[in-house]
């Protein structure tokens, strides 16, 4: 029967040769991992469960980069339980300060999950690695914990949702502003458990680091993957860092799909979502001079070299406006270092923007930039729920990396091509 | 384990068959030893659409995973006094899309702990309602049972049936009861349990 590629990995994972949307299935998983917020909890029923052994020790990472630095004692105590169970279990993949970076930016760097992958992690924004091509999903501690055990867990084969981008992207709209016009056209939960796969001529030239940031989002659909089909794109990208064999899976062209929504974005300015859910969207040139007090520009969706090359762009020759803070963190040291390479930290400083070493940090008010009452940031991050970014009283805008670059410069929320 | 159950739930259990976990100072959520009945009462407290992991438990918490802190700044951003005003078992009912964001497990341990008994949504996000199996904190999908409800409103529920009782505006609302799959998960007490036994079938097996 035809499948989608969604179904084609899961069945795979399964020992089956095909399974049906909404079925019940026990798959094989290729790889987990978990942070420093969702660990400590995995790790504890882990042992609560009498387990002695991790069931892989090569295909578990544990990542502290929620609030590392450690931002204070309480937090010092959930990293050293992360630390110490990988040094008894001998994980190969655990990621210290100095050589880690933002989970979800830094386990597909290091070729460490790979395209027809069944990843699950204890982090919603796990679905980023449906951009390689794998059925990657966010599970909460206890799942991870009963993976790390066994490495299988069970899942409810999700129907597909297919959308279509037509037409040619104009400058500074990217892979951000298509799943912010996307969200808002279907909601937070539009695809409440379904798969995402988006398609289309617009995906097909689409970078790897955009790719990332639509897959990354799909969790803000309410979707439990969004996948991307592998090509050369991907292969591009995964043949250098791949450490084991890897499989590119297609959807069949005659493979249902429950809905399929199509759009023609040549004429699409770039998106923000506007407080307090990722479904307020609004092209930016509808917007009314919004004044900022923050810049957020990083996180796991647009915390990668292209996104620090776009924010540079924008901010070369300019002074980030007197009233705003504005902050950039390089997801990973590898993309720190070569930023910094290609001179792009020079105009970050001549700018006067803060840099920052890899961490999750402000995106979810956890340090690094936390907003007090009345203050407003735009950011690069993927959620502005109330008290997302701090206070319960601030705000949060959510937009790609030149829109948060040029609004730093210009103090309001602006274009780009305004600056 | 003492056996004990407080006074408005009594009647719903055989005390012999009851366990009370003592989450949080204030906490108590039960559970039947067999699982045989799974019933509660309590207020109701309505929430909107969308209530998000943030709301339910904002991350600046989340240097911890201790219940007790967890349970004093359950739903803050949402009402700061509700951690202070919530009666064991009482429920949390709430629109479409509850527990949306990100997979913190924090979020239904911070409702369970602060004495909540279960929620009754029009829907919840996915991984919410993973959690919240797996963490043993029932949830119900009943959108007609939600429509007419109120903060304040007494509520019963029988998750074994699926049956919500408005006892306050004498409604009575069926939702689909929780499939068996389900309830043996429950019923090993969450996911661990449940894999444990597992574990403990392939050894004897083997």
């Amino acid at each position: 029967m035809a499948m989608t590629m969604s179904e084609k990995i899961l069945a795979r994972h399964a020992g089956r040769s095909e399974l049906h949307p909404d079925e019940l299935i026990e798959v094989n998983v290729d790889f987990a991992l978990g942070n420093d917020i969702t660990a400590p909890l995995a790790i504890e029923a882990f042992r609560s469960a009498g387990a002695k052994k991790v069931f892989d020790t090569e295909r578990i990472a544990l990542i502290p980069d929620h609030f590392t630095p450690n931002k204070d004692i309480a937090s010092a105590m959930q990293a050293k339980i992360l630390r110490e169970f990988s040094r008894e279990h001998q994980l190969t993949h655990y990621y210290e300060v100095g050589r880690m970076g933002v989970e979800h930016a830094l386990l597909p760097e290091l070729g460490l999950v790979l395209p027809g992958d069944v990843v699950i992690g204890a982090d919603s924004h796990t679905c980023t690695y449906g951009a390689l091509g794998a059925f990657a999903t966010g599970v909460g501690s206890t799942d991870l914990a009963a993976v790390m055990m066994r490495g299988k867990i069970w899942f409810k084969v999700p129907p597909t949702m297919k959308f279509v981008y037509r037409g040619k992207r104009r400058k500074w709209v990217g892979g951000k502003d298509l799943i912010l016009y996307t969200i808002g056209q279907i909601g937070v939960d539009g695809a409440r458990y379904r798969a995402m796969e988006f398609t289309g001529e617009v995906i097909e030239s689409l970078p790897m680091s955009h790719r990332f940031a639509m897959s990354n989002m799909a969790i803000e659909a309410g979707a439990k993957v969004g996948l991307i089909a592998p090509d050369d794109i991907t292969e591009a990208y995964v043949k250098e860092r791949a450490r084991r064999p890897y499989e590119f899976v297609h959807s069949d062209a005659d493979a249902q799909y429950e809905s399929v929504h199509e759009w023609d974005v040549s004429g699409f300015e770039p998106m923000v979502a506007l407080p307090h859910l990722p479904e307020n969207v609004r092209p930016v040139t509808e917007l009314d001079e919004i004044p900022i007090h923050q810049a957020v520009i990083g996180s796991c969706t647009n915390g990668r070299l292209d996104d620090l090359r776009e924010a540079a762009e924008v901010l070369k020759g300019n002074k980030v406006h007197p009233g705003v803070r504005c902050l950039i963190i390089p997801a990973t040291q590898h993309i720190y270092r070569e930023a910094m390479r290609e001179g792009l930290f020079e105009i970050f400083l001549d700018a006067e923007a803060a840099v920052s070493t890899p961490t999750c940090g402000p995106c979810l008010g956890g340090h690094m930039g936390i907003l007090a009452a009345g203050e407003r940031a735009v950011a690069t991050t993927n959620r502005n729920f109330v008290g997302r970014m701090g206070h319960p009283e601030s705000e949060v805008y959510l937009s790609n990396a030149a829109v948060a670059a040029a609004s730093a410069v210009a103090g309001v929320i602006v274009h780009p091509d305004r600056v | 384990m003492k056996l004990r159950a407080p006074a408005g739930l009594a009647r719903f259990f055989d005390p012999s068959l009851v366990f009370v976990f003592r989450a949080g100072a204030k906490a108590t959520v039960l559970v039947s030893m067999r699982g045989e009945k799974m019933q509660f009462k309590g207020k109701a407290w309505k929430f909107g659409d969308d209530v998000d992991t943030d709301a339910i438990i904002p991350a600046r918490y989340l240097n911890t995973s201790d219940p007790k802190v967890l349970a004093q700044h359950c739903m803050e951003d949402a009402d700061p006094q509700f951690a202070s005003k919530v009666a064991a078992g009482d429920v949390i009912v709430a629109g479409k899309n509850f527990g949306c964001g990100s997979s913190r497990e924090h979020a239904p341990i911070a409702i369970k702990a602060a004495g909540l008994s279960c929620v009754i949504a029009h829907s919840f996000a996915r991984i919410f309602y993973r959690n919240a199996f797996n963490m043993g904190l029932p949830i119900l999908e009943c959108p007609e049972a939600i429509e007419s409800m109120a903060t304040g409103d007494e509520i019963e529920v029988d998750l074994d049936q699926g049956v919500i009782i408005n006892h306050t505006r004498n409604e009575r609302y069926q939702a689909q009861a929780v499939p068996p799959f389900m309830q043996r998960l429950l019923q090993a007490g969450g996911l661990m349990a449940y894999v444990q036994e597992q574990m403990r079938d392939e050894l004897t097996k083997s």
